[in-house]
């Protein structure tokens, strides 16, 4: 890949791309003149001896997918390591194994991360993005035949932080990808969970949760390519927005391929606006070609607060900012439930508790 | 003894076509202890005078007062009614996705009681109140009313009254959707409840079938926003004889 170099042309903002995002906001990394560090930014803090993390040079280690992500073209070009994290073929992991990130300066910086999961391997892996960052960060995963991998990745910024990322699978005969995107922080964050399939059998089930307050920009595009026969996917992305000039945007480009037979999939976004001045964007995009489905949707909803649900807690003696609460943590519940670990679950909660009590103040 | 007090109460609602008033001077007095039914053909603005007593943002009183013991209800926002102690079981419960049926009666009773029920109690607390019920145990994970049947609804609006215990309740339609069964087993919770307590009821029917099971010592009939007779528990009987013809074409 990196003979794109020569032909990075940073966005005008009038690509199809980029046309929600600030570029005024991106840090520089989407500038071809910025000096942009390449660094290998993820750490292991919960060592498992059936997972091995080796840093290795990006020649001996390219690409395993095409991207024309600028962001992406970007950091490939200007690093020089990658992190490689592989998971043993048939590991079977008790316990998740928690990644952070390390070396982040707040300036600009690039990242590649590769992470093999092996043959009949099954893993989760949480990935804590916390601080300060300006980050172009590309993360692939290749999922060998048979493995499973959940991949959380919480995007917990702080509020200056920018984070362009795309997290890519390549998921192989009957293997599954489970993605769960959680991002409450940073300034901008533009996150592509992508997927495509190298044989039949194969699932995704790409699921996430966003909460814009004040001014920041979460922006998510999905792209799951039903490039092979028999491959599943599901998307299931809710968020909510409050105060002014919370902005978020969701794009989930679903493509059947002629070849994809048998191809089962169902795309869901749901936005909920706490406030005026919050901007919610939702565009599902289903392209088939060719008819030999099992079945294809897609819905996307934005709607306010129910007010007859706040009533109903009201009329029970529920004071309205609990009532609120209770009404947005529901509405997040089913999202953060698979996380399947209480501390970071009551971690979002009390975060996107505290966000909202920011806002109503 | 506490007393909810309703006086020449006017409301109305915003329609496309502007404001239509609905009540149109209620007068009605319950004591604790009293069994206080209402009734009245549809359209007649019962529901719309439960509404408007807990608070519903659609209405807006143009008239009247509701006081409790002597305290200004209308100027209380919703939930500090509730935490007056007025309780209205709803027609149409309204399904909140994502909060367990555990959560919501925990916050509600720890709103109401002032402070959160100790876990130790709270728990066989709850338990025996559903199983006077006829609830199954696993109800207290569901959402708080998603999926539910029309039955199990109304079971967990009883469930509330009794775990709530407000001096007050208002029991909108709580017989409608309900088989014979269901039907009995949630009266047989209200009598329960109020047998245990001083609870005032005010119970908003349209069928006297209800009747049979919580026996009312008032009955009044509503028509066109307001009451038109009141009278003992044989105004019921006359009722389900002649119907409400005489009241609608007056």
């Amino acid at each position: 890949m990196s003979t794109l170099t020569t032909n990075y042309l940073a966005p005008t903002g009038r690509e199809e791309a980029w046309r929600f995002t600030p570029l005024s906001r991106v840090g520089g990394l989407l500038d071809a003149t910025t000096a942009i560090e390449g660094i290998a930014s993820v750490r292991i803090t919960s060592n498992q001896p059936q997972v091995k993390l080796t840093v290795k040079s990006a020649q001996n280690l390219p690409a395993i997918s095409i991207s024309d992500d600028l962001a992406t073209i970007r950091a490939r070009e200007v690093i020089s390591e990658v992190t490689h994290i592989e998971v043993a073929a048939n590991a079977q992991l008790s316990e998740p194994l928690i990644m952070e990130r390390a070396g982040l300066s707040g300036k600009p910086q690039a990242s590649r991360t590769l992470i093999s999961c092996g043959l009949n391997s099954h893993a989760t892996i949480i990935l804590n993005n916390a601080g300060d960052a300006i980050l172009a960060d590309e993360i692939e995963f290749d999922l060998a035949p048979g493995s499973n991998l959940t991949f959380i990745s919480l995007q917990e910024w702080s509020a200056k932080a920018v984070h362009l990322s795309r997290q890519h699978a390549v998921i192989s005969k009957d293997a599954t990808f489970n993605s769960i995107v959680i991002t409450v922080g940073g300034s901008l964050v533009r996150l592509l969970p992508t997927v495509e399939y190298s044989g039949p059998g194969s699932s995704a089930d790409l699921q996430g949760l966003y909460f814009a307050t004040d001014g920041q920009h979460l922006e998510h595009r999905l792209h799951v390519n039903h490039n092979v026969p028999n491959a599943k996917s599901r998307v299931n992305y809710k968020g909510a927005l409050a105060g002014d000039k919370a902005h978020t945007v969701w794009i989930g480009d679903v493509y059947i391929r002629a070849n994809a037979e048998g191809t089962d999939t169902y795309e869901l976004n749901r936005n909920l606006l706490l406030s005026d001045g919050a901007r919610a964007d939702s565009v599902p995009n289903l392209e088939i070609e060719t008819g030999e489905i099992v079945g294809a949707g897609h819905a996307s909803t934005t709607g306010r607060f129910d007010d007859e649900q706040l009533f109903y807690l009201s009329s029970r003696g529920i004071p309205a900012e609990i009532a609120r609460r209770l009404v947005i943590r529901g509405f997040f519940a089913e999202i953060v439930g698979k996380i399947n670990n209480e501390e970071i679950e009551n971690r979002l909660m009390d975060r996107i508790d505290s966000e909202l009590a920011k806002v109503e103040a | 003894m506490s007393t909810l007090d309703i006086k020449g109460l006017q409301v109305s609602v915003a329609t496309e076509a502007g404001f239509t008033e609905i009540l149109r001077g209620v007068d009605l007095t319950i004591k604790s202890g009293e069994t206080h039914a209402i009734m009245g053909p549809n359209g007649s603005g019962k529901s719309t005078l439960a509404y408007s007593i807990a608070g519903h943002p659609k209405y807006t009183i143009t008239g009247g007062s509701v006081t409790l013991d002597g305290a200004d209800v209308l100027a209380m926002s919703v939930d500090e009614r509730a935490r007056a102690g007025l309780f209205l079981a709803m027609q149409y419960p309204v399904e909140v996705p994502g909060v367990s049926v555990t959560n919501f009666l925990r916050t509600a009773a720890t709103a109401i009681r002032g402070e959160a029920p100790k876990v130790r109690t709270w728990v066989g607390e709850v338990k025996e109140a559903m199983k006077a019920l006829n609830m199954d145990p696993n109800f207290a994970e569901r959402n708080v009313n998603e999926g539910f049947s029309g039955g199990e609804k109304k079971r967990h609006e009883i469930l509330q009254l009794e775990l709530l215990k407000p001096k007050f309740a208002i029991l909108d339609e709580t017989d409608s959707g309900l088989d014979v069964d269901a039907l009995r087993i949630v009266s047989e919770g209200v009598n329960r409840i109020k047998g245990n307590s001083d609870l005032g009821i005010l119970l908003i029917t349209h069928y006297t079938r209800i009747l049979r099971y919580i026996k009312p010592d008032f009955v009044h009939v509503f028509a066109a926003g307001k009451i038109v007779e009141a009278g003992g528990p044989e105004l019921a009987d006359k009722l389900e004889e002649k119907g409400y013809a005489e009241y609608t074409t007056a």
